[in-house]
């Protein structure tokens, strides 16, 4: 699996905070890229899987950074 | 009416029926002694409560004896669910916190979650699958969800339970839907019928493998020492009207909530709304607005004069969201829920609706979106 092209780190973020930075910065990647976001928030777990549902986007699945916060991977369809 | 706000809470807590009203009164007055007392005063608070039995007994089409009053629809769950069973207890993903709280204080094992589809419907063959493992002797399954409205196929999942019991929390539904033919132990709450608050109502059915799960069991069957008269008679007098009128106001108050999730989805964009269109509870629909914070569109909404509830963490008492619409994959912030209540207008509704998309607009201008 190709990596992300950008990573947002949204730590100590709340929601829905790190799903307006995942929709901000979603053109900041090509189609066909993976976007990338580290969210400690716990509503991101359910809350990125719906939002690239809603927005058409593939959700690639969830991955643990080493400091053990989630980064949700997102492929960019359109 | 001079106080225009716009409730639409009902979910939560139903506005005093006015059948309720004069009852409650005149019961306050009549009805303050210890019904278990042997004086004239002890006897009439008796009659009193035998009479709310019987009104509850008769709304709901059960027999006066199956009938239990407790202190709150919560009480009426942990009762009616902890009297079940012995080993382990399943429950659907998208029960009431009251389920899942008595789950995990019963210290049973196992306690198995049964999954829901994307509408938040319990998966029948979860049920099998859970009961066949062989250490599940009761299973718990709503009669419709209090977020998103969904019934369950209680039919379908009694006739999945096999030599299990089964518990139905009707606490969104009673009244306001027939009593489901399905169930071991079924629970309700007064206030979410139009009752006063303090007022659960636990239905155990004669064949049911039941006991008191808590001390005291002489009084298992005289509700637990249960003295709030007045309330068990304004709660009986609001279900007997509530069934009386639901066929009209079931009717109304569905094609209101198909009117906000019609124009909610073509009117908001990107926009959740959770929930099966149908097969639903007439009076309350939940939806979710992408890139708002939950918190800020219930506040905007109290500006506006409109008082709705959400499922969003950041009004959570726990900062979680919602389990229900994490359950069937919904999206959890920008959440709210709409609940009508029996005398919610279109005009009302439509205030609300007119209102929205310029909220949710504004909302997400501030975001930078």
């Amino acid at each position: 699996m190709t990596g992300p092209v950008v990573t947002l780190d949204c730590r100590g973020q709340a929601c829905p905070r790190p799903i307006i930075e995942l929709g901000r910065h979603l053109g900041d990647v090509e189609v066909g890229e993976v976007i990338a976001v580290a969210a400690d928030d716990v509503a991101a777990h359910h809350d990125v899987p719906a939002w690239a549902r809603m927005r058409g986007q593939e959700f690639v699945g969830e991955v643990e950074a080493e400091d053990g916060v989630p980064v949700y991977r997102i492929r960019r369809l359109s | 009416m001079t106080d225009s706000f716009i409730y639409l809470d009902a979910a939560s807590a139903e506005p005093l029926h006015p059948a309720a009203r004069d009852v409650l009164l005149a019961a306050a007055d009549q009805g303050y002694a210890d019904p278990r007392r042997l004086h004239r005063p002890a006897r009439n608070a008796g009659l009193l409560l035998e009479n709310a039995r019987e009104v509850v007994a008769e709304a709901l089409g059960v027999r006066r004896d199956e009938v239990l009053f407790t202190s709150s629809g919560t009480s009426a769950v942990h009762t009616g669910l902890l009297g079940l069973g012995s080993r382990g207890i399943a429950h659907s993903a998208v029960e009431h916190q009251a389920v899942l709280d008595a789950a995990r204080w019963s210290q049973r094992s196992p306690v198995t979650e049964l999954a829901v589809d994307a509408e938040a419907r319990v998966e029948v063959d979860a049920v099998r699958t859970a009961v066949a493992a062989g250490d599940v002797d009761v299973v718990a399954v709503q009669q419709a969800n209090h977020e998103v409205g969904t019934l369950q196929p209680l039919d379908e999942v009694a006739s999945a339970v096999g030599p299990a019991t089964l518990f139905v929390d009707a606490g969104a539904s009673m009244g306001r839907l027939p009593l489901p033919a399905a169930g071991d132990a079924i629970a309700g709450s007064a206030r979410k019928w139009g009752g006063p608050g303090g007022v659960g109502v636990l239905v155990v059915r004669r064949s049911a493998r039941w006991r008191w799960p808590f001390p005291g069991e002489e009084w298992s069957r005289t509700d637990q020492g249960f003295t709030n008269i007045p309330g068990a008679l304004a709660a009986a007098a609001a279900l007997q009207a509530v069934v009386a009128e639901r066929e009209e106001v079931n009717a109304r108050q569905h094609e209101l909530i198909s009117l906000v999730r019609e124009r909610v989805r073509a009117e908001i964009p990107d926009v959740d709304v959770a929930g099966p269109a149908e097969d639903r509870l007439p009076h309350l629909v939940t939806f979710s607005a992408l890139y708002v914070d939950g918190e800020a569109l219930v506040t905007a909404l109290d500006r506006l004069g409109a008082g709705v509830a959400s499922g969003s963490a950041c009004t959570s008492d726990t900062r979680e969201p919602s389990r229900v619409l994490a359950a069937m994959g919904a999206l959890t912030h920008g959440n709210v829920r709409l609940s009508l209540t029996r005398d919610t207008t279109r005009e009302d509704v439509e205030r609300v609706l007119d209102a929205l998309p310029g909220i949710v607009k504004d909302l997400r201008a501030e975001a930078g979106l």
